[in-house]
Formats: structure tokens, sequence, C-alpha cells
């Protein structure tokens, strides 16, 4: 490592806790977020293997995935669904975990909750049996998802067996243009990077259209990292990041908080630190973003059209093209403001967040959602959903036609009782449009909030910019 | 978690890049909360259609491969969801070593606690042991971990040849092991409590933020 370390070099030097043959480190973990779907398994084998958990003040627990987002009062109905929430709880009260239960107004999706409260802060390792745990790298944490494997490894020891990942800059610089959000960036660059593009990296998002990012945004950014195949994401901590947290009900306070701030204002990579790889987007040439097939690199501009895969050159990408758009039921050529659509899912850690929310029932206000479609609002968590609703969002939803909803995982990957049928098409604003993810033969179109919203006014996939 | 040393068995292939955890074993499978049994539900999608009858083509479906310990596939095997159910769909059906030219870091991981030997090798290389199970020419091969070689036995028996392999030397060794990874870990509980200890001095809002909220 030369003298000048990235912000990831700095994380993770300052948390190795011994070093093994072959450069695998074992590396301190400082928070780890539990929910129901990964962590059932890891429970059972510290419990076989009479092992307790080293820090219960670490952890933070949440039912999400499982969770019904539309009335409570009866509990869930589906008993394996029912099974897997009960036993989290019960877990958690034998081992000493935190649990916010789904009566609680701060129970949400694992990524929501976690920055919410202040238990994400710059600087940490953090971990999650779950891939989006690259969210809360927005705030300068080493922070990834884990299998339950691992899961039950950091209970158990407050570590993990790690191999360094390499270093990967992407440079935003430039303004957004209007109707061009957080989501069209990361889009944008999964689509140029690809699906394996940050493989074994880390990637630090860098840049003017990053830095003048809200926490929000940039969690949106980094909780994408994965479906470019990253490790994790990173954003230096600033200003910005300190504001967000200062008061949250985990974060440090007084002294305490004064001496964390100095801290994390030198995480910032070094100028002149090494980067194995480099990238840089041009903030004002990215135009919004739509996914047409079942990967999140299958994207293009919302003004393109439907890739031919007679075009592609390379035999492998051209029957990933012809396979995608066989079940996307998409023909060559076909403009993507064409594309009919039957629902709409606005929620997910990817954009569940009160920002989200707002900007899109700014676009909602005084609309119809089109007569052929369903659509739907998920709050990301209880407090989001208490905020929307002080804000007057809820009615603004409603009056428009769209569903509000209490908070949970959702139809993001329809483990509850959120789903598509069968070739039903959606805009959604979640991550993963693989086949199957929103149900079976279900068709994910991968955008923005705000383009959501134009789509379930429209009818079909629609250029926001359209709609002033 | 069982030792892997050799392997010898017939090789499946999947040509398909990208193939995502939520493909190995689809959400409806991850409501369990046990590791077991999960075998039935693995490609489910790709096995069984809508009525739950056997999608005869598929190649796990395929006599020839129904009983096959390795899976010769695409780059980028493993990549979307976290869960670690892909691994133990695999591992129950009976899978225990994947060569592809390149995998998905959590798949990776995930693939080595649980006895499942990953085999990153060059495109080229994995293109002709590709073409080699297609036509079941060598739909037998043997994995040796320590020599870190994949030897092909041809149906005419001739020889297939060898292909050597890298791998992470710890990984290599907790696989030829079996290691309980966490008994691995707890040797080194000094070491751990060490670094807590410099962390509280260093770093107290690690330490203090959880409780002054109340702890749980």
């Amino acid at each position: 490592m030369s003298e000048f370390c990235t912000l990831f070099d700095k994380i993770w030097t300052s948390h190795v806790v011994d070093r093994s043959k072959g450069g695998t480190c074992l590396l301190y973990i400082d928070r780890h977020l539990v929910h129901e779907v990964t962590s059932p398994q890891a429970f059972e084998g510290l419990r076989d293997a009479g092992r307790t958990v080293r820090r219960a003040d670490a952890a933070l627990a949440v039912p999400d995935h499982n969770v019904p987002t539309t009335d409570r009062a009866e509990g869930i109905d589906d008993p394996e669904s029912r099974l897997q929430v009960d036993t989290l709880m019960r877990n958690c009260e034998e081992f000493g975990i935190r649990c916010f239960t789904m009566g609680d107004l701060r129970q949400g999706i694992v990524h929501i909750i976690g920055p919410e409260q202040g238990f994400t802060l710059p600087g940490m390792t953090i971990v999650c049996g779950d891939s989006h745990t690259s969210t809360h790298g927005a705030f300068g944490a080493l922070a990834f998802g884990i299998g339950t494997s691992e899961v039950e490894h950091v209970l158990a020891t407050q570590t993990l067996f790690q191999t360094p990942a390499k270093n990967m800059r992407i440079t935003v610089d430039g303004e957004l243009g209007p109707g061009v959000t957080a989501k069209d960036v990361i889009l944008a660059i999964i689509g140029k990077i690809g699906t394996a593009g940050g493989t074994g990296h880390v990637i630090e998002y860098a840049g003017s259209a990053i830095a003048g990012m809200s926490m929000e945004e940039r969690m949106t950014v980094c909780n994408m990292s994965i479906e470019a195949g990253a490790r994790a994401g990173l954003i230096a901590p600033d200003k910005t990041t300190f504001d967000y947290l200062s008061g949250r009900p985990l974060a440090p306070k007084g002294a305490v908080w004064e001496q964390a701030v100095a801290h994390w204002r030198t995480l910032p990579s070094d100028e002149g630190a090494h980067y194995h790889c480099e990238e840089n987007l041009d903030a004002a040439g990215i135009a919004p973003q739509v996914s047409w097939g079942t990967s999140p690199e299958q994207v293009a501009p919302i003004t393109g059209t439907v890739p031919d895969p007679a075009a592609q050159s390379n035999p492998a990408h051209r029957e990933a093209v012809e396979r995608a758009l066989d079940y996307m039921g998409l023909a060559p050529g076909a403009r993507l403001t064409e594309v009919a659509i039957d629902h709409v899912f606005i929620g997910s850690c990817t954009n569940g967040r009160i920002e989200d929310l707002r900007a899109a029932a700014a676009l909602a206000e005084g609309r119809k959602v089109a007569a052929t479609i369903t659509a739907m609002v998920v709050p990301g968590s209880g407090l989001v959903k208490e905020q929307a609703e002080e804000e007057g969002l809820d009615r603004v939803f409603l009056e428009a036609g769209f569903q509000w909803h209490e908070p949970g995982c959702s139809m993001c990957l329809a483990m509850n009782a959120d789903k598509l049928e069968p070739k039903e098409r959606c805009a959604s604003t979640s991550n993963r449009n693989f086949e199957g993810r929103q149900g079976r033969g279900g068709r994910t179109h991968l955008m923005s909030p705000q383009m959501a919203v134009a789509a379930a006014v429209s009818g079909h996939l629609c250029d926001v910019r359209e709609m002033a | 978690m069982e030792k892997f040393t050799t392997l010898t068995g017939i090789a499946a292939p999947l040509a398909m890049e990208n193939v995502d955890t939520d493909m190995i074993i689809p959400k409806q499978f991850l409501k369990t909360i046990k590791r077991t049994g999960l075998g039935a539900g693995l490609f489910y999608e790709h096995r069984f259609d809508e009525q739950g009858e056997e999608i005869a083509d598929f190649v796990l479906n395929r006599a020839l491969y129904n009983g096959a310990k390795i899976l010769v596939t695409g780059g980028n095997f493993g990549c979307g969801s976290s869960r670690e159910h892909a691994p133990w769909a695999l591992l129950d059906f009976g899978i225990r070593c994947i060569i592809a030219p390149s995998f998905a870091d959590i798949f990776h991981n995930n693939c080595f606690k649980n006895g499942i030997l990953p085999v990153t090798l060059p495109r080229e290389d994995v293109d002709r042991l590709m073409e080699g199970a297609e036509r079941g020419a060598n739909t037998t091969l043997t994995v040796d971990l320590e020599a870190q070689t994949i030897t092909g036995a041809s149906s005419d028996g001739g020889d297939g040849g060898s292909i050597s392999f890298h791998i992470d030397p710890f990984n290599k060794q907790c696989l030829l092991e079996g290691h309980d990874d966490i008994a691995l870990t707890l040797k080194r509980e000094d070491k751990i409590a060490g670094f807590e200890a410099g962390q509280k001095q260093d770093q107290p809002w690690q330490w203090t933020g959880q409780t002054q909220e109340g702890g749980t």
C-alpha cells in the first residue's frame, strides 16, 4: 500500500484483528443488522454449538422481508412467513438483541432503519445477511452483505475472515439535468460498467454530482453497488453526512460526538491515493433510465429503444439479450416509451425514503393513475410513513389513485403477499429486474420514483421530463 | 463442514451468464428456518413449470446430468442476493464443485462455508469443459483440490487432459480440513479482546452511542 490511502484502505486497516496466510484478514465488525430471512439458521447454529452472542449491543434486528404491508391487526396470514418472523423475535429475546417488532413505529426495511436511527456511522464496518448492506456505504462506512454462516460467525465472534478488496473510483462530475435523479446515476453507472464491473472491488463514488447529493440520494447510489458486482460502495463523509446524523437516537452526543466528527474528517481518501481502476461520468449527459431486460446492466435512457440481439457481436451477449427480450415480452427496436405497464411499485431500500416519497407525491399531485394500472406506495419504515402522513403525502397518493401501505420490502422481492402474476409488467423503484424477482413470470422495469409516477399516470413507460 | 479433497463426478453444462441467486433458489424457498431440504427448490423455475411438472430439457432434468456433482457455467455466477440458501440448495442436490470464468463475491464466500469448491478458470478452459460436458464426452471430471487440478475422463476411455486452477491458500486449507471457522476464530479470542480494548479507548463513540439510548 502506498503512503496515500483511500477511504477503503483506512477503514480496512483500522479493523484488522489478525492476518492469515495469503492475505486473508480477520476483520472486526462494528455493527450487525439482522433480519428474519437470513438469521434463523445462524441462531440455530449458535444454540447447537452452545455459543453465545459476543456483542448483542452491536446488533439491531428487524423483520422486513416477510411482513404484510396491508392491515396488520390480524398478524401474518402465511404460516411460513409468520414462523420466520416469530423465530426472529424469539431468537432476539433469547440472545438479548434489540429488535423492532412489527408493531413498533421504528420497524421498516433494515437498510432504511440503520441510518434513520444513527446506528450507521462513518468509518465503521457494518454487515448484514443481505446484499443491499452496501446502502450504508453512503456514510463512509465499509458495509457489505454476508451469508448466513458469516452471520453466525459475526454473532459469535464479532469478526469475519475477509480478503482485501481492490479500490475502484467512479467520478460523476457536473450537474444533473431536470428530472434526473440519483437512481438514474446508479443505473447509468451499472449500464456502463456491467453487472460484474465491480467484482472484487469496493467502489468509491466521487465528483461534484455525488458531493452535491443529499444523504438519501447517496444511499440510493450506494444501495445498488451490489448490482454492479461490487463488494461495497463508499462515499466520503462530509458536512452533509454529519448534519444528517446529528441528533439521531443512536448517534453519539456531546463531547463524544465532537470527538467522532474530528475522526470522521480524517477518513476521506488522501490526494494521490491509488485506485486499481477508474471510471468517469458526465452528470449532464445522464438521461432518466429504465431497465429493459432481466439484469440491472440491461438499461437504457428512456428516449431509447429496445436493443436488437442481432446487433450484438459477442455471442454470449446476443444470447443473453435474446433470452431477456423473450422473458420480458419485448420486440427489438420498440420505443421504450411505448411499453405499456400493469403495475407500479414505489418503495424498497433503494427508493423508499421520505425524499423519494416527496418527489413522487409532488409529481402525482393533481394527476390520476391510469385506469388500467395498480399502483402502490410502500414507505421504507414506520417513521418514513409517519413523516409522510404528517406532510399529507398519503392523501396526495390516495387521491391520485395509489395504494398507501405499511412499511416493508414488499414487492421488491415478493416474499409477502405483494407480487406480480405471470407476464404482468411493473414500473418499479426497486433494485433487481431478475427473472421472477417480483413474482414468477413477472416483468420488472427499474426506474426512479419520479419515472414510476410518470408511468403510473400515462399507463406506459414515460419520460418524466415531458410531464412538467 | 464436510471436507473437500477430491471429487469425481458428472459435470452438467449450464451455458448461461450472470446466473443470479434468485434463479438458483427462488424466494418462496427462503421462508424455511432450516438449512436442509433445499435441493427440491434448486433452479425451481427452470426445472418445473407453473403446474409443477418437470421441464424435460432443462440440463439438471436430463437423465445424463441429474446425478451431476459438478456444474460448468458462465461468468458472474451467483450474482445478486446474498442468500446462502443458494449453496445449500446446490449442495442438497449433490453439487460440490462449480466451474466458471468468474463468480460474484458473496456467493463465492458462501461456497467455502459449505464445503463447495468454486473454481475460476480462463474462459477458454471453461468453454472447453462446457463443450465436452455438452457432448457427453468428458462428463466425468476429477477435481483434486490438493493438487489444484481438474482431469477429464472421456467416455471412450481417452485422456481428457488436465487443467490447473488457482485458489486462495486460506480457503484451500479450510476446505481440505473442513474447518469450523468459528472455532478457529475463537482461538484468537485474546486478539479480538485486545482490539476491542484499543477501540474503546480510541473511538469511544463506537461504544457509547448504543447505550445512550438505553440498550435493548
